[in-house]
């Protein structure tokens, strides 16, 4: 089986230097990209089916060729990485940043060539600070060995990389509220249209990907899409990183072929649930993805198929639900974590996150009143696409809704005996 | 006042700005590594240097949970309240840390030593329930492991 994305991975984790990363074949796209039209390395990407692994699963080739092209482009165009990963339950960009800088360096240099763009910023968490010193120490070693700044390897191309470390807050993670962060304004998202790829960063075309994403880019170069389509299980291409963490026996992430299904993460990955825990539900792809639960063991891990059983593939990074965990303080911690995180900037979900939290507080506490699921299921609709600004409301109510649905017995539990069933085990 | 080595890295910074206040979260971010915090006085150079306002520059500082606009402890502890570590047993390690130093979220140790400060997930939650003390990340944490973790921190 093979692992692109991880095969430099050491099991300490220590990451190659870029002379050790060479021998393994490192920097081979840049070559092979830069003697190329930049059009054609967007006709790989968007041949090889690759689908952004930033949690909405958009085609990345497709994203790349709404970028203005030729002398005509405003300039400086900008390529950025998103590396803000604060999505709750989600660790594979991390893995990737600190276990192999150099391959995400690589794909930014190609990525950014294919759209022709001269500048590029990696976005990067602040609590990641590991994967920033070592992503330093990586783009400087780039640097001197001209695989970044002035005329790359001898050709008329030249690219200039950053690190932006962020000061914290979720909502930055977001495209467009990542641009004005990259600002140095508040990190409100904007409104779309205009999309980023036309009017970006300080208004020029920009181009935001996931750093894994960015990551499968050398290798689709140098193998081929048809390659790439057949490392799949699927219809969606590719590798995947895979997430289980709760109550499992080996929490871990491992690269899989797209397409594993959750009973094969869960019970061999992952070796099963711990002893004396039982499995009642999954969130399959970090805090803003519906449940699943265990009549959906067989369903695979891609896009399509996630979307089908009602839920979203989101990060492919799942968190269980054991049964000595109560549901309804599950759901209380996901949607406290949102309506701390709300940027606030409209009121559905400034003022409805809040009010959610308080309902399932109280609910917990056993303070639950008849009619107050009643009141969750509405604002599960208030909150839902289309009547926020961004999608980070829609997110937060996807596992409280589920949840309603699969554990419904358990919030008329709560209410009706005024206590939680769970605090007394 | 700014340090000469606080001006420098900011100087650095604005160098290859593409605007003055495009710079103004690293900017902070400086001054935070130097001080600990950003006091009403550096909010007030800094904004001159990126010619803002200092409420302009504190309307972005406040949106950022990680710009500390009160003085902190020696060390920062920082525990992850999402939901891995929610389930991996959160609610107890929070406990015995809160008994341990005697403070509640938001507070420092009578020292200056610690400052204990709640944190979204810290991407390691196959290591659940997980901390990081300053730059360093810890998991899983148990109460046992607590106690030589502290020790490393004076
Ligand atoms: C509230 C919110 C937070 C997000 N956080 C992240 C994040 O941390 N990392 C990320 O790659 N994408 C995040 N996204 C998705 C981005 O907006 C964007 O779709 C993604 O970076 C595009 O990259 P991709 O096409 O490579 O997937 C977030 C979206 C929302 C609504
Ligand atoms: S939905 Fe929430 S996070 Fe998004 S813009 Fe509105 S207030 Fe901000
Ligand atoms: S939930 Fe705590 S590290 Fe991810």
């Amino acid at each position: 089986m093979e692992q692109p994305l991880t095969k430099n991975i050491r099991p300490d984790q220590e990451p190659l230097s870029v002379k050790d990363y060479e021998k393994a074949g490192g920097y081979q796209s840049v070559r092979k990209a830069l003697a190329m039209p930049p059009q054609d390395v967007q006709n790989i990407v968007k041949a090889s089916n690759l689908r952004g692994r930033g949690g909405a699963g958009f085609s990345t080739g497709m994203k790349w060729s709404f970028v203005p092209m030729g002398t005509d482009a405003r300039r400086p165009k900008y390529f950025v990485v998103n590396a803000d990963e604060m999505e709750p339950g989600t660790f594979k960009d991390r893995l990737l940043l600190e276990g192999d800088p150099h391959q995400l360096i690589e794909g930014v240099i190609v990525s950014a060539y294919a759209i022709e763009a001269e500048q590029a910023f990696i976005f990067i968490r602040w609590a990641y600070k590991l994967a920033t010193k070592r992503l330093e120490q990586a783009i400087k070693e780039a640097y001197a060995n001209n695989y970044l700044g002035k005329n790359i390897l001898g050709t008329t191309y030249s690219l200039d990389l950053r690190i932006h470390g962020s000061a914290g807050r979720y909502i930055c993670g977001e495209e467009t509220a990542l641009l004005n962060a990259l600002e140095g304004k508040r990190a409100t998202p904007r409104a779309k249209p205009p999309f980023p790829q036309v009017s970006g960063l300080f208004g020029k075309p920009t181009i935001v990907n996931n750093a894994e994403t960015v990551a499968n880019i050398p290798h689709i170069l140098n193998n081929g899409p048809d390659w790439f389509k057949d490392l799949s299980r699927s219809n969606d291409a590719g590798t995947k990183l895979y997430g289980v963490s709760g109550r499992v026996k080996k929490p871990a992430i491992w690269e899989l072929p797209m397409g594993v299904t959750v009973r094969e993460l869960i019970e061999e990955h992952a070796g099963g649930m711990q002893d004396g825990y039982a499995f009642r539900g999954v969130i399959p792809g970090g805090a803003s993805t519906d449940f699943l639960t265990p009549d959906h063991l067989d369903v695979k891990m891609d896009y399509d198929s996630v979307a089908k059983a009602g839920s979203r593939l989101g990060t492919g990074t799942m968190i269980v639900l054991d049964d000595k965990t109560c549901p309804i303080g599950f759901v209380h911690n996901l949607i406290k974590f949102f309506a701390r995180e709300s940027c606030g900037w409209c009121t559905p979900c400034r003022d409805g996150l809040p009010w959610l939290e308080k309902i399932l507080r109280s609910i917990e506490e056993g303070a639950g009143q008849p009619g107050d699921i009643e009141i969750l299921e509405q604002h599960c609709k208030l909150l839902g696409p289309g009547n926020t600004f961004c999608a980070l409301a829609p997110g937060a109510v996807e596992p409280l809704q589920s949840a309603i649905k699969y554990f419904r017995e358990d919030f008329e539990r709560h209410i009706k005996e005024k206590r939680c069933p769970w605090k007394i085990l | 006042m700014l340090s000469d080595k606080e001006l420098q890295d900011i100087n650095a910074e604005l160098a290859h700005a593409a605007t003055k206040a495009s710079a103004s979260v690293d900017a902070l971010n400086i001054v935070q590594r130097h001080q600990g915090w950003v006091s009403d006085e550096a909010m007030k150079d800094v904004a001159s240097m990126l010619d803002m306002t200092a409420d302009e520059l504190d309307a972005v500082a406040t949106f950022y949970s990680f710009i500390f606009r009160r003085p902190v402890g020696r060390h920062v502890i920082l525990v992850c309240d999402s939901i891995s570590c929610y389930v991996m047993g959160y609610n107890p390690l929070l406990d015995n840390i809160k008994n341990r130093l005697g403070i509640a979220f938001g507070e420092t140790t009578e020292d200056k030593r610690f400052t204990l400060l709640p944190i979204s997930c810290l991407g390691a939650c196959d290591r659940a329930p997980a901390i990081m003390v300053d730059e360093d990340l810890y998991g899983p944490v148990t109460a046992e492991t607590m106690d030589g973790i502290l020790e490393k921190y004076k």
